[in-house]
């Protein structure tokens, strides 16, 4: 067994569950030891760090300092979510090269009896230690159901490949190395040429016309690929590309349909577990025509614990969607791009 | 939306000389961490060519740094570009002079916020209360804070995000109770010494 540190991040109990599940069915056949930081806090996400820079950092260092106290037998911490792996990694960078930020930092981690040592945790992204730790050779190893048949997009999003403070990949915009993990699971891996581009982060949420554009890019190149889905590294793409895909279908009344799923569900799958172990079935996107292809059954979406969801249990009947009020258009009134 | 007063894409226009701050290159670099190397730019553009928002933005990012340098401060500060950044790191891995843009970004979106100059947008409510969810639990609450912000700016979009409202919710993918971190109390402290030692500077 191979020993990290974790730090999972606030979507991996809500919107998220199928990738925290699905690493936890992937650990054992890959030999990882995953040890949560204990009472770790929210990394701010991009939301902190545009009120005040050094709130959004001492809220970070938080976390290093935590892990820092708790390593036992490793240095390394990971992180699944691509935007907790940057803050992460970025804050140790900065308080590295910046003298002022980490006494500041430290002073402030002080008053709760915490401090941090730049350099004395390595942050890295889930993936990233998936390829050179575990290894590709040792994941194709593990292999036991093939994904012969299935059609995969490769999405890295943005942030695993960059800014990339401590040079792990050979190329920022088209490494290679997520296709080739694809690869030894059987799959055929479609050349995604926006494999490293943008979802849009929170632009959904701010400026939706900003964010469906992003949204549409990435499923209209998946699509015309031919691939039966996007494959993604980080809970804010998926989110963004499933939950939004039908409002961004809406917005510029497309009719797209590209199920998106996290790496670590394909890995179990091709482990050899069972579909309802993986998170699958709580897509919004259905997966259920493409993993079809390869014999799966999308299992029903396991339903919340009772009492959990207020009303939950009779959703209500869906609207029309036609007449309603529409976020702004272009404002040439042409088809947007 | 450009800034009253303002030409989209002629950003110095009706700029009066007295409104320059030639310091304000100075207080951008010096609040962003680490060496932004903002004073580098040798508006070559490949930020805004390389930039998957810039279409929807005020000013290009190269546009927004020579802007910065010349000291238009109140315009800059008042400018969509920052807020209309994906933060996706493009144009930092290929600035030839190898400007931590993203991180400019955020400072200039933190002076904004501070000096309440920001533009016509939601983004600064919602970051708002994203923090203050952190602050009361030490932890994001997704429902809470996704819940709040439509209800406040989003009305005419609920009708048309029901179905995925109730997919989240049927597909347990919302978690209805905020986890509280056990550590609450030193978080607080830790940020309030942290705003004290940012006030200081």
């Amino acid at each position: 067994m191979t020993r990290f540190m974790y730090y999972p991040g606030c979507s991996m109990d809500s919107s998220a569950r199928a990738y925290s599940d699905s690493i936890d069915e992937i650990s054992r056949p890959l030999g990882i030891d995953l040890q949560e930081v204990d009472d770790w806090n929210c990394c701010g996400a991009n939301e902190y760090m545009s009120i005040s820079q050094t709130r959004a950092y001492a809220l970070i260092s938080r976390n290093l300092a935590l892990a820092e106290k708790q390593k036992d037998g490793t240095d390394t911490l990971v992180a699944p979510c691509s935007l907790c792996y940057l803050n992460l990694a970025k804050t140790d960078h900065y308080m590295g090269e910046d003298a002022g930020l980490r006494v500041k930092l430290n002073t402030a981690l002080g008053t709760a009896g915490l401090s941090y040592t730049p350099g004395s945790l390595t942050v890295r992204h889930l993936l990233d230690v998936i390829i050179e730790d575990i290894g590709i050779d040792a994941v194709g190893k593990a292999v036991v159901r093939p994904l012969a048949g299935l059609r995969l997009a490769p999405y890295l999003g943005c942030l695993v490949t960059r800014p990339d403070y401590a040079d792990r990949w050979r190329s920022h915009e088209h490494p290679r190395e997520f296709d080739r993990l694809l690869s030894v699971l059987g799959a055929e891996v479609v050349d995604f040429p926006l494999r490293t581009d943008c979802c849009g982060g929170h632009m959904t949420q701010i400026s939706p016309a900003t964010g469906f554009e992003l949204i549409r890019r990435l499923v209209d190149a998946a699509d015309r690929l031919g691939a039966d889905a996007l494959v993604t590294t980080c809970p804010m793409c998926q989110m963004n590309v499933d939950a939004y895909q039908g409002e961004m279908n809406r917005f510029f009344k497309t009719d797209y349909h590209m199920p998106i799923l996290f790496f670590t569900q394909l890995m179990g799958l091709a482990f050899g577990s069972p579909p309802n172990k993986l998170g699958f079935g709580t897509e919004l996107v259905s997966a259920r025509k493409a993993l079809a292809k390869i014999g799966v059954e999308v299992p029903e979406a396991p339903q919340p614990e009772a009492g959990a969801v207020p009303g939950a249990a009779r959703p209500r009947r869906e609207k029309k969607p036609q007449g309603l009020p529409m976020p702004r258009m272009s404002d040439d009134g042409e088809q947007p791009r | 939306m450009p800034a009253a007063g303002q030409v989209k894409g002629r950003p110095n226009a009706k700029v009066r000389s007295d409104a320059i701050d030639l310091g304000f290159l100075q207080e951008v670099a010096r609040a962003t961490a680490g060496d932004s190397r903002l004073e580098m730019c040798i508006q070559c553009g490949t930020c805004g060519g390389s930039c998957p928002s810039a279409a929807d933005m005020d000013h290009t990012p190269r546009m927004l740094f020579a802007m910065v340098r010349a000291g238009m401060r109140d315009a800059v500060l008042r400018s969509d570009t920052p807020w209309t950044c994906v933060s996706c790191y493009l144009c930092a891995v290929r600035c030839p002079q190898e400007i931590h843009i993203p991180d400019v970004m955020y400072v200039l979106k933190a002076i904004a916020t501070r000096e309440g100059t920001v533009p016509d947008s939601t983004a600064p409510d919602f970051s708002r209360t994203f923090i203050n969810n952190i602050h009361r639990y030490g932890r994001s609450f997704e429902v809470g804070l996704v819940a709040r912000h439509y209800l406040r700016h989003y009305l005419t979009r609920l009708p048309g995000m029901a179905p995925m409202g109730i997919g989240m919710v049927t597909k347990g993918r919302i978690g209805f109770r905020p986890h509280r971190i056990k550590g609450r109390d030193g978080l607080r402290r830790i940020l309030v010494r942290a705003a004290e030692l940012e006030a200081e500077a």
